[in-house]
């Protein structure tokens, strides 16, 4: 790790004329257009947008998980063209192996690349350690609250010593203290790590914490309606939440989001009474119904 | 954060006392953690006396109500056969040679069928080509089978084993099966991005998580291969638990089938037990 350390340059995200579009019956769903985000090494870069507005597509993407129907995803120069331990990912349903204690879901990665067993534990614990864990490491995972699961899940993530770290919403499913609590762990392994990282959530005010970089996407289909910088300074405190420069910020995002969720919610209402009315019509002629 | 252990643990609010607890306290906490299973055993105990209570009276009064049990040995025949029986090499040989004839074709079943199931289920190509004659043979009872596997197979022995392979092999395949298509995405590719390559995902994450349903297989499978196994020797064995019963009853040895009908039922039982000890020793993370 402390190699890392001394080499802040690796993690150079680059998703360009990126589109992605799902086949489905009714034809192909264009769920991402014409995409360009960058991240740089080290930095912290956060996409927020409407619900369905295809952020998990695009971090799938970075991930290597789903392949772009055109453009492309770069890391450090390589093109992206499968799932890699060069890229750790957090879910936001936790994923730990159920049937592995959290030690072994720790030591998973160095496992997968042949590290000895002794050598896989110390690892594993050490980390634990920095992430609270250590009394926790022979516990299954069922038995753990939401908090520590992800806690386990963002060391797993971090064991390989991956380039960059992919989040989609992991802290979604937490309350409220839990989830200042993780922003705070995360951010401090953040800064230890100097590691790129690319956070997806539909909280504003997560976003502008912990990010440098906040992307703003549009409605499906998806593409980036806003870049704004966080100009805010570190270490943040949650104390900033109520600074005149955070609520400024917080205000901005806010009404772009809020154009964009009516925008998609607006096509829904209207689907939804379309639906009503072919139901309401079936079988009948309109002079029936009259 | 340590508080949502506590609070998992199904221990009552009982403050620990400073000093070491008294052999007293310490029997009452035992008890009142395990209440509910004591109690449990306390009432099964209770109904299995009953029964037997209702079927020493029902035998020795030779009710005739729609059923007869004018023939019907009483339970305390039923035990001084027993006492016999268990001194007898043949009645012993009976139940070893069954045994064997469950452990060779289970095991068979167990070999061939979880593996040929996490296979289908992991490679479509397989499981195309296999499935549909898995789900023609699959309805076939195994005691259909008989006359077919005395015809196929040299000897009787291995015909009996055969149909024992037979009874527990679908229900085996076909829970693997299941387990594999219930396989959590998300899992196989958090594997995915921590560097883990086909054979890993295998082993690490489909094998792993079908394991409950490998081991649901596993109870079915056992208690359809003596079900099996029973019709198998009542129809074409000369040693075996089932032709045991059926030998007691063209020989008019009416406890006997009570007792072949008894032990069929104990040794069933046991081997159910067996496989869920198996399962709680391999799978330590799934609660008990
Ligand atoms: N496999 C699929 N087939 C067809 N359409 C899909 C598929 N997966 C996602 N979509 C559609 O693509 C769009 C983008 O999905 P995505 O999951 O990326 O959105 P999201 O921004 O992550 O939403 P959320 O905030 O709900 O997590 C959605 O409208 C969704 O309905
Ligand atoms: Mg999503």
């Amino acid at each position: 790790m402390s190699e890392r350390l001394a080499s802040p340059s690796k993690g150079h995200i680059e998703v360009r004329n990126f589109s992605l579009s799902y086949d489905s019956i009714e034809g192909p769903v264009q769920a991402v257009t014409d995409t360009q985000i960058h991240v740089k090494p080290g930095e912290f870069v956060s996409i927020v947008g409407p619900s369905g507005c295809g952020k998990s597509t695009l971090l799938n993407a970075v991930a290597g998980f789903l392949k772009p129907t055109t453009g492309i995803v770069t890391v450090d120069g390589d093109r992206v063209g499968g799932p890699s331990a060069e890229r750790g990912m957090v879910f936001q349903q936790y994923s730990l192996f159920p049937w592995k204690t959290v030690r072994e879901n720790v030591e998973f990665g160095l496992k997968m690349r042949g590290m000895p067993r002794s050598q896989r534990e110390r690892a594993a614990r050490t980390l634990l350690g920095l992430a609270g864990l250590e009394a926790f490491e022979k516990h299954y995972p069922e038995k753990l609250s939401g908090g520590m699961k992800q806690r386990v899940g963002i060391v797993r993530a971090l064991a390989t010593g991956p380039k960059v770290l992919l989040l989609d919403e992991p802290f979604g499913a937490l309350d409220a203290q839990t989830r200042v609590i993780m922003q705070q762990i995360l951010t401090n392994m953040w800064q230890r790590l100097k590691i790129s990282v690319l956070f997806v959530t539909h909280d504003i005010d997560e976003a502008i914490f912990l990010s440098d970089r906040v992307y703003c996407m549009t409605a499906r289909p998806g593409s980036i309606k806003a870049e704004i910088p966080i100009p805010l300074e570190r270490p943040r405190q949650q104390s900033m939440m109520m600074s005149s420069e955070f609520l400024a910020l917080r205000r901005g995002l806010m009404s772009l989001i809020r154009e964009e969720s009516l925008k998609a919610m607006g096509g829904e209402i209207s689907d939804m009474g379309m639906q009503g009315l072919n139901i309401e019509l079936q079988g009948h002629s309109l002079a029936d119904v009259i | 954060m340590p508080a949502a252990i506590a609070e998992a643990g199904p221990v009552p609010a009982v403050t620990p006392p400073a000093t070491p607890p008294s052999f007293g306290t310490l029997a009452l906490r035992w008890y009142r953690l395990n209440q509910d299973r004591l109690r449990a055993t306390a009432i099964g105990i209770i109904s299995l006396l009953a029964f037997l209570l209702v079927w020493h009276l029902l035998t020795t009064y030779r009710v005739v109500f729609f059923v007869r049990f004018t023939n019907v040995p009483s339970p305390l025949a039923v035990y001084a056969s027993f006492t016999k029986a268990i001194h007898d090499p043949k009645f012993l040989l009976h139940i070893v040679l069954s045994c064997r004839r469950i452990f060779i074709g289970f095991s068979l079943a167990a070999i061939v069928g979880v593996p040929l199931g996490l296979i289908m289920g992991r490679f479509k190509l397989v499981h195309e080509i296999i499935f549909p004659v898995a789900e023609v043979l699959r309805p076939i009872p195994a005691i259909a089978w008989v006359p077919m596997a005395i015809m196929l197979w040299p000897t009787n022995e291995q015909s009996i084993v055969f149909i024992t392979f037979l009874g527990s092999f679908f229900p085996i395949l076909v829970n693997t099966l299941h387990g594999m298509s219930l396989v959590d995405p998300v899992l196989v590719r958090a594997a995915q991005c921590l560097g883990a390559r086909e054979r890993s995902i295998f082993r690490e994450v489909y094998f792993p998580a079908s394991l409950p349903h490998i081991f649901t297989g596993l109870t079915v499978g056992m208690g359809v291969a003596w079900v099996s196994l029973i019709a198998a020797e009542m129809i074409s064995g000369q040693y075996g638990i089932g032709y045991f019963t059926w030998e007691a009853y063209s020989l008019v040895q009416y406890p006997d089938i009570a007792l072949g009908m008894i032990a069929i039922g104990v040794l069933g039982l046991g081997s159910s037990v067996l496989i869920r000890g198996a399962g709680h020793l391999v799978m330590p993370w799934r609660p008990t």
